[in-house]
């Protein structure tokens, strides 16, 4: 564990910034104006008109509470949302470098399955416990190739899991352990490598790091980032992290019950946010090396009845 | 008031790996003062000890070696000295999900310690249960105490939570990763309870973290943990701002800081402008 703290870099920035201009202006995913409800007994709103582009080799941060909409907004996006949620209105346009466009909500059976993981491949919520823990990586890493690419032989499977798993910072030879054999980390690289697999243009991760510690967290951000320099694919990174999506991410949307409150670049967002609740957002996380001022301590305050 | 002093603590733990066994020191020569109105924060890595730490405060586990004292004496291992010694030290744990029992309700998670404890007759302890709802901001009244631990907020099951770990009227109280499951939104709200409460009722507390910045706003001291053992111990401020160890310099850099980063400082420098205050828009909340 200590060894790999030796790894980190004291500046994200060094990491994110190698990718020059980062995005291209040439979009990847346009979302129109999506509308999913939860249909319950009383209906929740769970998204509301929500619109983003998201440009090529872009990060774009999706920050907000629990509730707020984010993972039910990012599932929205390849079809991953289930009854009782239902996608009652907007559009999801993929737009895929060799073939054009896709509209997203219109795949159905075979073609839907054949679009996910190869083109939007999702790094999941609590992906400590995604893994199946009764079969070895090396199962799990092979069932996506298996699956989706049944032409390769076992060699090639065998070959291509492996590379996954080097490019990821995990030992190959690590291949045949098991989930509960790996680190928090490890599980979370190995993860990484799945949605890799298919070498997806997008890559959405709903709170890939939230049960790591910081170190460790750290080190996957850098990965991510890295990644993203050398295999071009653009992010959807979800999480309620605001000042962690600050530093790695291009653009951010801030949502609140269900929409899309302020959307904009990590920087406009830091120095002149515009929406109270992005504001609010930013004072909740104290902050490590500036004045504790009178924040310290404040003993009662009226969030504290929440 | 009391004090709980840790010294020179030690928990080896065996592991069975088939037909070996291989020994993991989860805690070396720990030693610490938990004194009254007084917070000492313990941060580090996943796996470097720090639960290991509040489970030998609590008697959960153990000791391999080493010493615990209260207000000077040997603390009381079973039984009534057990007990007593349970009166004194409670803690909040990390999780609300998981720490409430979904059977019961509000007003059971709260009335059991006080009638254990003697804190409470049968006629007076639901009083007592809503006086302390009513201490930890939530509402004190018998529709709430019938409510179950589905039916609130995390927030207000860890406010629940906290309310049982005061009703034995404990003097040191261990807090481990309290808001680490809440919404960011709440965390400070729950964090200034804990603080409001730890001046009224002048607590000795450990509050157990990996978020250096909470560890930094709401502590007297800092005790910096790599695999087992402490590595550095000092002031808050003196740790997170001059750090001397190389270990709490790395912890310090891996925590998100947008404030520190060069793509916002050059940012700052191009608009002209200082970094931005966001807490000062603390009162803009709600």
């Amino acid at each position: 564990m200590s060894k790999s703290a030796e790894q980190i870099v004291t500046d994200l920035e060094s990491v994110r910034s190698g990718f020059g201009a980062a995005a291209s202006p040439e979009p990847v995913l346009t979302v129109r104006d999506l509308d999913i409800v939860y249909e319950v007994a009383e209906p929740v709103h769970a998204v509301r008109r929500a619109s983003l582009t998201l440009h090529r080799g872009e990060i774009l941060g999706l920050a907000g509470e629990s509730g707020s909409g984010k993972t039910t907004l990012a599932y929205g996006l390849n079809q991953l949302h289930r009854p009782p949620a239902r996608i009652i209105g907007g559009s999801v346009t993929f737009h895929g470098q060799s073939d054009g466009d896709v509209d997203v909500l219109a795949l159905e059976g075979e073609s839907l399955r054949t679009f996910r993981w190869s083109r939007i491949a999702m790094v999941f919520q609590g992906a400590m416990n995604s893994l199946n823990p009764v079969i070895s990586v090396k199962a799990q890493l092979e069932d996506v190739f298996t699956t989706h690419r049944p032409q390769m032989d076992a060699a090639e499977r065998r070959h291509r899991s492996e590379e996954l798993l080097r490019l990821v910072g995990v030992d190959p030879s690590r291949i045949t352990a098991f989930a509960h054999e790996l680190s928090g980390g490890m599980r979370q690289r190995v993860m990484i490598a799945m949605a890799l697999a298919l070498d997806p243009e997008l890559m959405i991760m709903d709170e890939p790091t939230t049960a790591l510690d910081v170190v460790v967290q750290r080190e996957i951000l850098q990965e991510i980032l890295r990644l993203r320099q050398e295999l071009g694919f653009a992010v959807v990174f979800i999480t309620h992290d605001l000042p962690m999506l600050l530093e790695i991410s291009d653009r951010i949307a801030v949502m609140r019950q269900g929409e899309i409150v302020e959307l904009d670049t990590a920087e406009n967002l830091y120095f002149a946010p515009k929406h109270p609740y992005t504001r609010r957002l930013l004072g909740s996380f104290p902050s490590l090396t500036g004045s504790t001022g009178d924040f310290v301590r404040a003993g009662y305050s009226p969030e504290e009845t929440r | 008031m009391t004090t709980l002093t840790a010294t020179d603590l030690s928990k080896t733990y065996l592991l069975r790996s088939g037909l070996r066994f291989s020994r993991l020191q989860a805690v070396q020569e720990v030693s610490f003062e938990l004194s009254p109105g007084r917070t000492l924060a313990l941060v580090g890595q996943s796996g470097s000890g720090k639960s290991t730490i509040a489970k030998l405060l609590m008697q959960l586990e153990r000791p391999t070696s080493g010493t615990l004292l209260l207000d000077g004496a040997p603390i009381g291992r079973r039984g009534r000295a057990l007990a007593d010694y349970r009166h004194e030290v409670q803690m909040v744990f990390q999780d609300p999900f998981a720490s409430l029992n979904p059977y019961h309700s509000i007003g059971h998670h709260l009335l059991r310690p006080l009638l254990l404890h003697g804190r409470a007759t049968a006629r007076t302890a639901p009083g007592a249960a809503k006086e302390l709802l009513e201490r930890v901001n939530l509402p004190a009244d018998d529709a709430f105490m019938e409510r179950r631990p589905h039916e609130l907020s995390g927030g207000q099951r860890q406010r629940v939570a906290i309310a049982r770990a005061l009703a034995p009227g404990p003097s040191v109280l261990v807090a481990d990763e309290p808001v680490s499951m809440l919404d960011v939104s709440v965390r400070l709200g729950v964090l200034n309870l804990l603080a409001r409460l730890q001046q009224e009722e002048d607590l000795a507390m450990l509050y157990i973290t990996h978020d250096l910045a909470t560890a930094r706003h709401f502590s007297d001291e800092i005790m910096v943990m790599l695999r087992g053992r402490v590595i550095e111990h000092g002031p808050a401020d003196e740790v997170i701002l001059s750090p001397r160890e190389e270990f709490t310099r790395r912890l310090l850099a891996a925590a998100p800081e947008p404030a520190t980063n060069q793509r916002f400082l050059a940012e700052a420098q191009r608009r002209g402008v200082p970094m931005p205050d966001h807490l000062a828009h603390q009162e803009d909340l709600g």
